[in-house]
């Protein structure tokens, strides 16, 4: 049969395409090189990380299995306290959770409906998030210094002398002093990720929806929030994941725990388990928690907002 | 009227807020720029009755923040230009090349953005004892292209998957290669998605500080982070140079972050998303 030269034509190029992006030595060359890293720098190192939770291990001398035990040790036996860093853990979450988004929530809604300074608002409190959390922690450990710092300072000139206290050391303090500058520093971010999630929302339906004179509490409840509903599942999921993996701040403000273990976390008693006690076995298990906790939180807020999806 | 005291108050509370958001950076200026005499001798909160730059000359010098800064740009250099070589390679092959298993293997590398990395920290830090290259930057330089290349694999083949097919028919009609192809086109026409995805990679490895502070043990390696953290436990009650430090370690980030913010808004949303 013969073929029409455009049918010639078109062949030619399905076989030159084929040849070009179906080598299997061109894929093989644009591959391996992220594949090894990826499997010797992560893959690997998480299968080797549930490994070491089985055995007990401190890092010189034999590794011996011993199954669950460092698991039991920590949730059954509470050891090194780890219910506290999980109580830590939960309070951060519901900060994250009640507090923050919240807070973010409404003033994106307020930003999006497009007042004067708009541009400069979201501006001003988005900029901490692109400040390093090191930076954060030690410019607060100067916030909350007892004599010169500026939260005292502020409280003594508002006559209000007897709230002032050293905000990291007192024990009753201690935790709310640590997880405040991570509400503050992260409400900009929430702000514009939800901000992002209104504006793409279609300004016919708000408008539409005024016309026919619903409320603006109207609007935000039947409208803006189901129509953000994949959005707010983004935010809740890097707030609470955030919350689990809490590591530089409680370092720098309150020496990973300090006072008397108040404001223990889980990557820090991780960090103490491996690099302080040698206890590698267990601080890994603690590890093998942080990530279930992480991967659980992921999979619940997909069921949760499985029905909000339109 | 009511309207008017509604408009009033809701600008009242939004410039309050963006006071709390940003009166910290503010009066750290203010505090690199005093001595401690002036601090312990009340003046706290307002400007500083004489400027001391030389907190910034002793920041730089006799704290560090030099070197300190200087890893920190080869660090964050050396593991971005990796990660985004490494990435858009393998985004190409998973979004336009024609094999089977594509899929599955972008979603092994999605793995890794789900995962925190406390989970991978002490096989890393053996590992990096046993084939000796613990304290040296080039140990973080892999840590950190690693921990970018999840986000910039996904970021990258999203963008790559909606260009479309004739792309490279035209040219490889032409003869040309599939390196010139990706090289001359493809990586030209994703400018967007490139930027988006440098500075995703620039805010996570400049603010990183765990990995340093675990894999970085001598303090000419460290980094911003850990160093200024090094720096604080020496000079904690010189406020000046502290302060000034501070000022350095946050200025290229903030400086970028006010030229280009719509751009690493953008990144911040995409990286989120899709993270």
């Amino acid at each position: 049969m013969l073929s029409t030269p455009y049918e010639i034509q078109f062949g030619v190029k399905l076989i030159i395409m084929d040849k070009l992006l179906g080598s299997k030595k061109t894929i093989a060359i644009f591959v391996l090189p992220g594949v090894i890293f990826f499997t010797l720098m992560i893959f690997i190192p998480i299968i080797a990380s549930v490994a070491f939770s089985f055995f007990e291990w401190d890092g010189i001398g034999k590794m011996q299995f011993i199954g669950f035990q460092n698991f039991r040790s920590l949730l059954q036996d509470n050891i090194d306290n780890y219910w506290i860093s999980v109580k830590n853990t939960v309070i951060m979450a519901l900060l994250t959770a009640g507090v923050q988004l919240p807070l973010a929530f409404i003033l994106a809604v307020v930003l999006s409906e497009g007042i004067k300074g708009e541009g400069f608002f979201r501006t001003v409190y988005f900029t901490p998030v692109v400040v390093s959390s090191s930076v954060i922690g030690l410019l607060f450990l100067k916030i909350y210094n007892p004599d010169y710092g500026i939260l005292n300072v502020i409280l003594k000139h508002l006559g209000l002398e007897s709230l002032t206290t050293a905000w990291l050391g007192n024990p009753k303090t201690a935790l709310a002093a640590l997880f405040f500058p991570i509400v503050w520093q992260y409400i900009g971010y929430h702000m514009l990720l939800l901000y992002a999630g209104i504006k793409s929302i279609s300004p016919e339906i708000f408008e539409s929806a005024k016309i026919d004179g619903a409320k603006l509490s109207t609007i935000v409840r039947k409208i803006t929030l189901p129509m953000i509903a994949p959005m707010i599942e983004v935010c809740l999921t890097l707030g609470i994941i955030g919350s689990i993996k809490i590591f530089d701040l409680s370092i720098i403000l309150t020496n990973n725990g300090e006072p008397l273990g108040a404001t223990l976390v889980q990557a820090g008693l991780m960090y103490k388990q491996i690099f302080q006690y040698g206890m590698y076995g267990l601080g890994s298990a603690t590890s093998i928690l942080i990530i279930i906790q992480c991967l659980l939180v992921t999979v619940i807020l997909q069921r949760i907002f499985k029905n909000t999806r339109i | 009227m009511l309207k008017k005291a509604l408009i009033v108050f809701k600008y009242a509370v939004l410039s309050l807020i963006a006071l709390i958001q940003i009166y910290p950076f503010i009066w750290m200026l203010l505090f690199s720029l005093k001595d401690n005499n002036e601090i312990f001798s009340g003046n706290v909160m307002g400007f500083p009755r004489e400027i001391h730059w030389e907190n910034y000359s002793f920041a730089l010098q006799d704290g560090n923040t030099m070197k300190y800064f200087l890893n920190s740009v080869i660090v964050c250099s050396a593991s971005i230009v990796l990660s985004l070589l490494i990435s858009l390679m393998v985004a190409y092959a998973v979004s336009r090349m024609r094999w089977k298993y594509g899929k599955q293997l972008l979603t092994f590398f999605l793995l890794g953005i789900m995962i925190p990395g406390q989970a991978i920290i002490l096989p890393i830090y053996i590992t990096i004892h046993m084939i000796k290259i613990y304290n040296t930057l080039f140990s973080l330089i892999l840590v950190y292209t690693a921990i970018c290349l999840p986000t910039s694999i996904f970021v990258l083949s999203a963008y790559m998957q909606n260009l479309p097919r004739e792309l490279e028919e035209s040219s490889a009609l032409d003869g040309a290669n599939i390196y010139r192809i990706f090289f001359g086109i493809i990586v030209p026409v994703i400018k967007p998605a490139i930027a988006t995805v440098v500075i995703f990679s620039f805010l996570t490895v400049w603010n990183e500080f765990m990995f340093a502070y675990i894999l970085i043990g001598d303090s000419n390696l460290m980094t911003i982070t850990v160093g200024l953290f090094a720096m604080q436990g020496k000079y904690f009650t010189n406020w000046g140079p502290i302060g000034a430090a501070l000022v350095i370690a946050s200025f290229p980030t903030i400086a970028i972050y006010l030229a280009i913010n719509k751009n690493i808004q953008k990144s911040l949303i995409i990286g989120a998303v899709k993270g």
